[in-house]
């Protein structure tokens, strides 16, 4: 599975797709980007003019690239007509750095297990000098949508 | 091993995952994973995955599907055991 069919196969669309590009991905563990645009609407409020990357959206990063592109490349064979995606089931997340606008961060994955429809990944994610940003553990279950 | 060793296992097993504390105490062979102790299905995965480390066996798919309840739960391991 090539890494653009996986990323279109992403079931998000603006203002909620963040991830911009994966660098690598094979059974085990996936690597990928995101860069802010400045202009994201949620820095007009967080904070009041001083503007953060609020950490559910760092989680929501880590999550798209972390757990539902590695989901995705390891259910391509069973997956036949789009009807499939990622149910967030839960997250551990620790935060180390304050990430700005205009940043780009990297999501480094690696699965912990994927049994019985549930994957749980370790994800470290980090800034463009390689400083740890955040980590920690996400998990998901496939969830498969009925036909209209 | 008897069955209320296996249950006492079982009772440490599912301790981090039970919300229902009240029933989580009290549990026995007829307690459900799901209805009695509320434990949702994203964490029933883990439970099995302990159960498999705990007891040094492999659940299947097919196994794991009927591994909702303390009684199919030891049924199951019993079984895997008895055949290593």
């Amino acid at each position: 599975m090539t890494i653009q069919s996986i990323l279109d196969k992403l079931p998000y669309s603006d203002p909620f797709r963040f991830v911009d590009g994966l660098d690598a991905i094979d059974s085990n563990k996936v690597t990928g980007h995101f860069t802010f645009r400045e202009d994201l609407d949620f820095y007009k409020g967080h904070f009041k003019g001083y503007p953060i990357t609020p950490g559910v959206i760092l989680t929501e990063v880590a999550a798209q690239i972390g757990l539902v592109c590695l989901g995705i490349y390891l259910t391509a064979e069973e997956e036949q007509d789009g009807q499939m995606t990622f149910g967030l089931t839960s997250t551990e997340m620790e935060f180390m750095r304050p990430v700005m606008p205009g940043e780009k961060v990297s999501v480094a994955a690696e699965k912990v297990y994927f049994r019985f429809g549930k994957l749980k990944c370790r994800v470290t994610m980090s800034n463009h000098t390689g400083e740890e940003v955040c980590s920690g553990v996400i998990a998901g279950m496939i969830i498969r949508k009925s036909h209209e | 091993m008897d069955k209320e060793t296996l249950i006492a296992q079982l009772k440490e097993i599912v301790k981090p995952y039970a919300k229902d504390q009240e029933a989580w105490q009290q549990i026995n062979e007829n307690t459900d994973f799901v209805k009695d102790l509320k434990i949702n299905s994203a964490n029933l995965v883990d439970v099995i995955l302990d159960v498999e480390e705990q007891f040094n066996i492999v659940i299947d798919n097919e196994a794991m599907e009927h591994m909702l309840n303390v009684k199919s739960a030891i049924e199951i391991i019993e079984a895997k055991l008895g055949g290593q």
